[in-house]
């Protein structure tokens, strides 16, 4: 395996030299794990986001065996009423918040860029600085767990009861500030992802030849960029309730917890999108070239993701249905919500439509994008049968609804994002994983997942109540919530057997010496003109773009008859990887400097103000060095300067996008 | 959708002739400008979250005083004026840089940063005759939601005092110049940001009864 | 509509205003002459006499008046102190959907909770 050049060195750009800036030397490891810490490489920082997520979705996964352990039998003892509280607020939290989030974050962050042609992010440093905070809230939130027990009040917490009468321990401001936290990193991740698609584009990449997943992780940026806010703002006057004795859900006074309700869902339903947009980029990437066919309906893709986007604006109080908001809101938004189904359902047709007469081939993230495309379809239909209001009245609460989300964010999403990991695994790390234990880690999650979450609509329809820490004989409860937690175990096994096939399909490859070439699957998209792994500077020279599915317009044309033609072999039009006089921005200290101080100031707050001033003056002194520290050091590199100082476009005559990967951030 | 697929076609051209630092960009913009606007963008939820939070609790006080009863509009007026003309002085100091002015522009974001200070000042002044009046943060909904609201707001301009004085030290030490004026400006987008939030407020919370 | 539809060259009329790089510092400070004048307009109208007799319609026109001079004033300073006449079209679509939004979702909030009939 040929790391050593890959992803965990930094390519062409010269040799880096230190000099002294502020307190710290600017870093200039390109190995080691100082080089890890002070990346600002797009692609370093996606496969950070990815391993940090899939730690965290360990953390989540223990918890949801124990909520299952605690199920399966009535009245069982593993968990005490006010544990079971906390693990199953935490499990929830913790999978979308750490898990699927920093999931999407993880593949627009490494594979954005490549797609639009671009060399990195607008910011670079901005975009360690997302990655550092988002750890960072993740470990406020978790450390509960160490600090006197997690959050207890489902993963919105509602109020009155998130209040300190109700919920007497830390928990839930650890909650809070965490996600305060993490959401300082969605806010940062946002603005600067969407700076990046808009500005960074290779020439001639106009919007309407930007790849689906470019398409969809714009919608998902800008869904946090403006529902972000919401949940802020009513953390912070829970934050002021449960800390400083403010009276914003003080119903004793007045207030009306309805407010909370409401802010937290107006950030809550698109949020369901911002989780599930991603894995639908990725799997409108994987289908088109498993089944050798362009996307079907292009736009219409592109138009029902934007819609998609739109219209989660307006139906967050389905949620609220059984809250009391008066018939009118009820009825308005019952609409609109089945309104929204339309363009889902484009989606699923575009994707049906897509394999329709292709030349289908079974790999393993093909097997995955299926398995998405009908997981995410059941979702979505129970989903449907809670928007009728009456239907929901019955099943709001129970096990039903567990059941749709499950299907909808683990069918969905989890499927999306594993089909994702084996179909741009090879671009990554530069080895293929397995694909025989591929297939069957497929299939026994595919069983497992089912059997896990199929019964709980049963469940639900029988009235198991959800957040509910045990059931009592007789009700017959017994035989489906067993099945589900033999469920449980099923799918602990396929992602033991994910991660044996990293490791597995890893030691092969560095034993038979394998690499893989730029382009394994034959695929239509800018990041598979590039070696595998992707070089530092991605692109040696940046594409100029004429086509939708540029790369595979350059291998294939029609011939008279409009037959499907090889025009050029795939080793002639990518990429060598040996691109030179390509400045890249510097490593930096600051943005893990300011995350860093950042927990200070959420734990100040919990616990003396006087920790604030510390971290405080952390971010402050970070924010400063950041300012002074210029974006690309001058003394890095500046030896194979190309003389006219222009870079070499592969259209002549064309102007350039991008002449340094990063202005100043 | 497509009308921005054309403006945002290839390279138009970076704003004026100062921005000679600027890349070439796809919409021609410099990506800190385009940033800025979507933070700005983002701020709007933000603020509109708890200015609905205050309309909403505006009258829950239980046997406390209401905000309404306490204002001093004359009072709120002339702080309310002191930030408006705050954002020409600020103007003034981007049409500075643009003319190469290192002098001038110092002088004015200085003189920004005062009339900012001075907005300051009169809030701590209204939040101590409230406290006096017996409206404090944890008197009421009501009181939790006006401090909360006009609090958020204070510590925005507080956050662009610290801006426009960093940014006057910069010019000082020769790092902000006419070549990087955008920097300038882009410090400038964040300050009238707040001057139109209080434009909201002292509408819709000082005004409308 | 997938290749057809978008063309390489696009710089639309937009592009011209990107030169004339805002107003002069006369034409600020006449700027911020009217934002002070609105400014007592607004106070002046909320003090008015006819309001006192609080009556249903009264009660609506002294509240739009006061709405409309604030949409005034907040336009002019996005357009002109702000730039937005100015600088490329994307810049205010970027702010202004972020400030539609709010306004319609928050206005959604307020009307499930009877905010308007009191
Ligand atoms: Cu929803």
């Amino acid at each position: 395996m040929s790391l050593a050049d890959g992803p965990l060195a930094l390519g062409s750009g010269g040799e880096l030299t230190t000099r002294p800036m502020g307190v710290f030397a600017r870093p200039g490891e390109a190995k080691g794990w100082r080089s890890w810490v002070t990346t600002v490489d797009h692609k370093r920082i996606g496969i950070m986001y990815g391993a940090a997520a899939l730690v965290f979705f360990v953390i989540g996964g223990i918890e949801a065996m124990l909520i299952r352990l605690q199920l399966a039998t009535p009245d069982g003892k593993l968990l005490s009423a006010d544990l079971y509280n906390q693990v199953y607020t935490m499990h929830g939290t913790t999978m979308i918040f750490l898990v699927i989030m920093p999931l999407g974050a993880a593949f627009m962050n490494y594979l954005m860029p490549l797609q639009i042609g671009a060399r990195d992010v607008a910011f670079p440093r901005l975009n360690a600085l997302s990655f550092w905070v988002f750890l960072a809230g993740g470990l406020v939130l978790n450390s509960a767990w160490l600090l006197g027990g997690g959050a207890d009040g489902g993963w919105f917490n509602y109020a009155p009861n998130n209040g300190v009468r109700f919920s007497p321990t830390h928990g839930i401001d650890f909650w809070n500030l965490g996600l305060l936290i993490a959401g300082i990193a969605s806010l940062v991740g946002a603005v600067n992802l969407i700076t990046t698609v808009l500005n960074m584009r290779a020439p001639g990449m106009t919007l309407m030849k930007m790849p689906v997943f470019t398409w969809m992780s714009l919608v998902v940026q800008f869904l946090l960029l403006f529902a972000v806010p919401v949940l802020t703002a009513a953390q912070f006057l829970l934050m002021f309730d449960r800390l400083f004795d403010a009276q914003f859900f003080n119903t004793q006074m007045g207030a009306d917890p309805l407010l909370w309700e409401h802010l937290f869902w107006i950030f809550g339903h698109p949020e369901v999108y911002i989780l599930i947009l991603p894995t639908f980029g990725i799997v409108s990437e994987v289908i088109p070239v498993f089944a050798r066919k362009p996307i079907f309906g292009y736009p219409f893709m592109v138009f029902s993701g934007i819609a998609i986007g739109f219209m989660g604006w307006g139906v967050w109080a389905h949620h609220m249905f059984a809250s009391g908001v008066g018939p009118i809101s009820v009825a308005a938004f019952s609409i609109s919500t089945m309104f929204i189904a339309v363009p889902t359902g484009v989606k699923v047709l575009n994707w049906m439509a897509t394999m329709w007469g292709g030349k289908l081939t079974f790999d393993a993230p093909m097997l995955y994008s299926i398995g998405l495309v009908t997981m995410f379809t059941i979702g979505g239909l129970s989903g449907v049968t809670h928007a009728l209001a009456p239907a929901d009245t019955q099943q709001t609460d129970t096990y039903y609804i567990v059941a749709h989300f499950h299907y909808v964010m683990f069918g969905g999403g989890l499927n999306g994002f594993i089909a994702g990991w084996y179909f741009w695994w090879p671009k990554v790390f530069g080895y293929r994983l397995g694909e025989r234990l591929g297939k069957i880690n497929f299939w026994i999650l595919l069983v497992g997942f089912n059997l896990t979450f199929g019964p709980m609509h049963i469940l639900g329809l029988q009235g198991m109540p959800r957040r509910t820490y045990t059931y009592r004989d007789g009700y017959g409860f017994n035989f489906w919530n067993f099945v589900s937690t033999v469920g449980t175990f099923i799918i602990a096994t396929s992602m033991l057997i994910f991660f044996a096939n990293i490791f597995l399909s890893y030691r092969k490859a560095k034993k038979e010496q394998l690499s893989v070439p730029a382009d394994p699957w034959d695929a239509r998209s800018l990041e598979w003109m590039v070696p595998s792994p992707t070089p530092a500077h991605n692109f040696d020279v940046i594409p100029t773009v004429s086509h939708l599915d540029e790369f595979w317009h350059r291998k294939y044309g029609e011939d008279e008859e409009g037959r499907l033609v090889r025009i050029a072999a795939t080793e002639d039009v990518v990429q060598k990887g040996d691109g030179r006089g390509v400045h890249l921005p510097s490593p930096s200290y600051w943005p893990i400097v300011m995350a860093f101080g950042m927990p200070w100031i959420a734990y100040g707050l919990i616990y003396n103000l006087w920790f604030c001033v510390l971290g405080g003056i952390c971010v402050v002194a970070a924010i400063y060095g950041w300012i002074m520290e210029p974006a690309t050091d001058p003394d890095a590199g500046h030896d194979d300067h190309p003389a006219d100082h222009d870079e070499p476009s592969d259209a002549s005559g064309e102007a350039v996008a991008t002449e340094e990967a990063a202005l100043v951030d | 959708m497509t009308d921005l697929a054309d403006t945002t076609a290839v390279g138009a051209h970076p704003g004026a002739a100062t921005h000679d630092h600027t890349h070439v960009t796809a919409t021609g913009i410099s990506n800190e400008k385009v940033a800025m606007w979507a933070f700005l963008g983002s701020e709007c939820l933000l603020f509109g979250g708890l200015i609905s939070t205050f309309l909403l609790y505006k009258d829950r006080a239980a046997d406390g005083p209401v905000p309404h009863e306490l204002y001093d509009i004359a009072f709120t007026s002339i702080s309310s004026f002191v930030l408006l003309m705050s954002s020409l002085t600020m103007v003034l100091a981007v049409s500075a840089i643009s003319r190469g002015d290192d002098r001038a522009l110092r002088a004015w974001l200085l003189v920004t940063a005062l009339l900012g200070s001075i907005f300051i000042s009169g809030q701590v002044y209204e939040f101590k005759e409230f406290l006096n009046e017996g409206l404090g943060f944890t008197t009421s909904p009501a009181g939790s939601a006006f401090f909360t609201l006009t609090g958020f707001h204070g510590v925005h301009v507080t956050i662009g005092i610290v801006m426009l004085i960093s940014a006057a030290l910069l010019s000082r030490s020769g790092r902000i110049t006419q070549r990087n004026a955008e920097a300038v400006e882009i410090v400038g987008l964040y300050w009238h940001f707040v001057d139109v939030v209080w434009i909201l407020i002292f509408t819709v919370v000082y005004l409308i009864k | 509509m997938t290749d057809a539809t978008t063309t390489d060259v696009a710089i639309t009329g937009d592009h011209d205003h990107e030169h004339s790089h805002g107003l002069d510092d006369k034409g600020y400070v006449k700027i911020a002459l009217w934002l002070a004048l609105i400014t007592g307009a607004e106070v002046a109208w909320s003090y008015l006499p006819v309001w006192e007799d609080a009556s249903g319609l009264t009660s609506f026109a002294e509240v739009a008046g006061l709405l409309v001079m604030m949409a005034i004033k907040f336009a002019v300073v996005a357009g002109f102190f702000m730039h937005l006449r100015f600088d490329n079209k994307l810049l205010t679509r970027l702010f202004y959907s972020g400030l539609v939004l709010a306004v319609v979702v928050y206005v959604i909030v307020l009307t499930t909770f009877e905010f308007w009939s009191s």
